[in-house]
């Protein structure tokens, strides 16, 4: 038996480790359980104990409830859990998230969660971790994933902004509450005032009240004047797309925000009037690099494009495997509109 | 390119179509003449023929990007478009080409009789000159199609916004026959080269599904049905020798359909015609999935004119020697158009729709019900004094269409859409029992809502069992009422059986995979003609 399989068992609950006793991102409730990060795959209801970065802490508690037994400790420290050294790394994805390593007799494995390897202007940015097995994401591992620079990306939408503005037009934009919408107000912040609706509001106050701070924004409801948010910019969760609350919105602009938006047939189908690529994931060159990075003697793929990067990895000599797990975007999707309780009227 | 880039991008993340015909006004108000004819051109596949190969792209991209072929198909099979693919696959710019439409078309041309070595320097060239919107358009302008969305009408409507010109005018001044370096767009827009008087058609008149009783019509004495035929509508238009026929679309197709000229030209009389275009052989109408083979060719070929022979069944008589008869009572147009027809010797498959023979009311029902033995879709009721309404008016002209037939069936692949459903699985293949197997009846792509096939394409990734290619196999489990509109006996079928118009009625969440239709009980719909 390799050293690695006493550390990491794949179980039907999760990514287990037998020797620490603790789970990785499960996703059936258990005794113990160490999160990457909030979003609403990786973060489930139902656990013990949960442990968790200090950044993600409160995110936790807002979405899983304040009575959950949490624990946190900060980036790069560490933690000895029956004999695993255990440590979060910024993973560059979302405020808060971490990639997890595990250390045990000199064994070194590094679970990613969800990860992005350029730097954004609101996360912490991602550090390569050295370690022996490497569990990595691939939600875009195919070579057609290619994203552009920070400052690129924000002057695409607030280009965009500015013209509807000419033509009078208020601009929403659609992305995941956690995430998408903190990264969307960083780029967008300075262009005018932003509008959010109440489901980042909230998790915008928690996140700020755990002392990281965020580009300013308004509340968006249902009562305010038209006259109000006319030409000014919205932040919503796709949840809203084609709801009735978007319709009270005087002469609407809606773009969506997500990697999926580099396909043209993606954009055509979401019926918006603009699809912007912006991904909290790593692109193809991101995952390469990543992976290169870590030295990693076996490497274990998730999430959406496993059967791909793994057969591309295995081809450039690095030995990989796939990992059939419940994480994903549509897992995501469908858990992130039941975590945020979005009410779309 | 940067103003045409703009024009597609616009065009092609909207679905509306005024914000289309918006975005081409403003195109057509800015752009250079030359460019303004080509878009013309290359939206009414007026296309130069293709000056490189797909494959020889594939290759150099392939290199380029030192890709696998494997990855590269991959790619190719996520984004369901080679153009795309290679736009997105190929490495940053190094420099910045900036040619006009005009320029790129014209180099383009040239590039033809070249050897293979120069239009790979050719297309290397542009590839690392452009960025990845003008590189798409680029690999499209070489050959692909360009279909985003805007059909000859949008763009007609475009410019009848613009300049005020009739609609069906610009059509035919459009389709008419007109050569880039030698018209100039304003001569184009107002018809300098063509004669609208001659071809000018009126508007289609429409009817409604009948949505009362036989009996509530009144006498049947004051109506006359036919069969209502299932091509396409059409004007045949016949003036000072000139010969033009209109589709419903408002599109004139005349050169396809050589076989109609040729059979109306025997008129001595000028006159607009209504009726329908159909796929014939020997006398009996054929399905219109066989008159699809003949539509939108760029040339119709003598094999596919043996192949699809296409006929004419004639509704009514619109205009007679230069009179408008549109006003005059349907009776008395239907007698002009016997006349008519009565006056030359026709060949075979042009013919005046028939009139259904009946006495009461409830004698209509056996013979609506007995239409899909004829390849008919049911029944038309005219009103004896109608006028020929300008559009869709009720109450003098009802159709009454027989109902689709229905089977329960297992989905057994889906394959992603292309286009605008590129990332979702939309296409199916369905299956019915037959003894202790399946056997595949038919494929559908239709009939779903946006959510429904949303949360088939996450089903069908979690379940799929084979992949091949685009293809996925996946487990015989959801079940779907299939609609269809004839069902016949097929050798080239492996179930024996070839569905007409199947689509997908509803998703049966409520019935499991034990209990779907066998293949024996599918062939008992088959009525024998
Ligand atoms: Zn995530
Ligand atoms: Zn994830």
């Amino acid at each position: 038996m390799s050293k690695e399989n006493q550390l990491i068992k794949f179980t039907k609950k999760g990514i287990y480790c037998p020797q620490g006793k603790f789970y990785l991102d499960p996703w059936f409730p258990v005794e113990y359980a160490i999160i990457s990060h909030g979003h609403a795959d990786h973060a489930r209801w139902g656990m013990k104990r949960y442990l968790c970065t200090d950044d993600s802490k409160a995110i936790l508690q807002h979405r899983l409830g304040t009575d959950i037994n949490i624990k946190s400790i900060s980036y790069n420290n560490s933690k000895t859990i029956n004999g695993v050294k255990v440590s979060f790394h910024p993973a560059g994805h979302v405020i808060g998230s971490a990639q997890i390593r595990l250390e045990y007799k000199g064994y070194v494995v590094v679970f990613s969660g969800d990860y992005k390897t350029q730097p954004d202007f609101i996360t912490q940015p991602f550090e390569p971790v050295k370690c022996h097995t490497f569990i990595t994401e691939s939600t875009f591992g195919l070579p057609i994933y290619k994203w552009k620079s920070e400052k690129a990306l924000q002057d695409e939408l607030q280009s965009w902004v500015k013209t509807n503005q000419e033509n009078n037009r208020t601009s929403v934009f659609f992305g995941y509450s956690l995430g998408k919408a903190q990264r969307l107000m960083s780029l967008l912040d300075g262009c005018d005032d932003i509008y959010v609706h109440r489901a980042i509001h909230n998790l915008n106050n928690t996140i700020s009240g755990s002392g990281i701070q965020l580009p300013e924004t308004k509340l968006w409801s249902a009562d305010l004047d038209k006259k109000t948010i006319q030409n000014k910019i919205i932040i919503a969760p796709p949840a809203l797309l084609g709801s009735r609350m978007l319709k009270r919105v005087p002469n609407v602009a809606t773009a969506v925000c997500s990697g999926w938006m580099q396909i043209r047939g993606n954009r055509r189908w979401q019926s918006v009037d603009a699809g912007f690529v912006v991904s909290d994931h790593a692109d193809w060159d991101g995952l390469i690099s990543a992976v290169k990075a870590t030295g990693a003697e076996q490497v274990y793929v998730t999430h959406g494009s496993q059967a791909v990067f793994s057969k591309y990895l295995n081809e450039i000599g690095i030995k990989a495997d796939e990992l059939v797990t419940e994480y994903g975007d549509e897992a995501l999707a469908k858990a992130e509109k039941e975590t945020e309780n979005i009410v779309t009227e | 390119m940067k103003l045409f880039s703009e024009l597609i991008s616009t065009i092609e993340i909207t679905n509306k179509t005024n914000a289309k015909i918006d975005a081409l006004v403003q195109y057509f108000k800015t752009a250079p003449d030359k460019d303004k004819l080509w878009l013309i051109a290359l939206f009414t596949g007026k296309r130069p023929s293709r000056p490189v190969k797909t494959t020889l792209m594939k290759e150099w991209c392939m290199e380029l990007t030192q890709l696998p072929e494997w990855l590269f198909l991959e790619s190719y099979s996520t984004v369901g478009d080679l153009g795309e693919t290679l736009a997105l696959l190929l490495p940053e710019p190094t420099h910045q080409l900036d040619l006009s439409l005009n320029e790129w078309m014209t180099e383009l041309k040239a590039l033809k009789p070249k050897s293979d070595e120069d239009k790979k320097a050719f297309v290397l060239e542009a590839w690392t000159g452009l960025d990845q919107q003008e590189r798409l358009i680029f690999n499209k302008l070489i050959g692909g199609s360009f279909r985003i969305g805007v059909s000859k009408k949008t763009l007609v409507n475009a410019l009848a916004k613009l300049t005020n010109i009739d609609a069906n005018q610009l059509m035919h001044s459009i389709i008419g026959n007109w050569d880039i370096n030698s018209i100039s767009f304003e001569e184009l827009i107002h018809g300098k080269h063509i004669n609208y008087d001659n071809s000018k058609p009126y508007p289609f008149c429409l009817a409604y599904a009948l949505e009362k009783k036989l009996t509530e019509l009144g006498e049947t004495n004051d109506w006359i049905v036919e069969q209502k035929w299932d091509g396409i509508r059409g004007q045949i238009v016949k003036r000072n020798n000139e010969i033009y026929i209109w589709s419903r679309g408002e599109e004139l197709v005349t050169k396809q359909f050589p076989e109609l000229v040729e059979a109306f030209s025997n008129f001595k009389d000028d006159f607009v015609i209504d009726g329908e275009i159909l796929a014939m052989k020997n006398n009996d109408v054929l399905l219109f999935n066989d008159l699809q083979k003949r539509l939108n060719r760029k040339n119709v070929t003598k094999k596919l004119l043996e192949e699809v022979p296409v006929g004419f069944k004639a509704y009514d008589i619109l205009e007679f020697n230069g009179d408008d008869i549109r006003e005059q009572p349907f009776e008395n147009r239907r007698k002009r158009l016997e006349t008519l027809f009565n006056s030359v010797a026709l060949p075979e498959h042009v013919k005046l729709s028939f009139i259904v023979d009946f006495k009461r009311w409830e004698d209509l029902h056996d013979i609506r019900n007995n239409s899909r033995a004829i390849n008919s879709e049911g029944l038309m009721l005219k009103q004896k004094k109608s006028p020929y309404h300008t559009g869709r008016k009720k109450g003098d002209w009802w159709k009454w269409k027989v109902d689709p037939l229905t089977i329960d069936a297992v989905m057994i692949y889906a394959q992603k859409g292309s286009g605008r459903r590129s990332s979702k699985y939309t296409d199916y293949t369905f299956a019915v029992k037959k003894d202790d197997a399946l056997v595949t009846v038919a494929k559908a792509y239709s009939g779903l809502t946006d959510k429904e096939i949303t949360e088939i394409s996450q089903w069908v990734n979690k379940n799929a069992i084979e992949r091949f290619g685009p293809v996925r196999t996946v487990k015989p489990e959801l079940v779907f009422e299939i609609a269809f509109e004839g069902i016949a006996l097929s050798n080239r079928h492996k179930s024996g059986v070839a569905l007409r118009f199947p689509r997908i009625a509803r998703w049966r969440r409520d019935k499991p995979a034990s209990e779907i239709d066998t293949i024996e009980t599918v062939k008992q719909l088959i009525t024998a003609p």
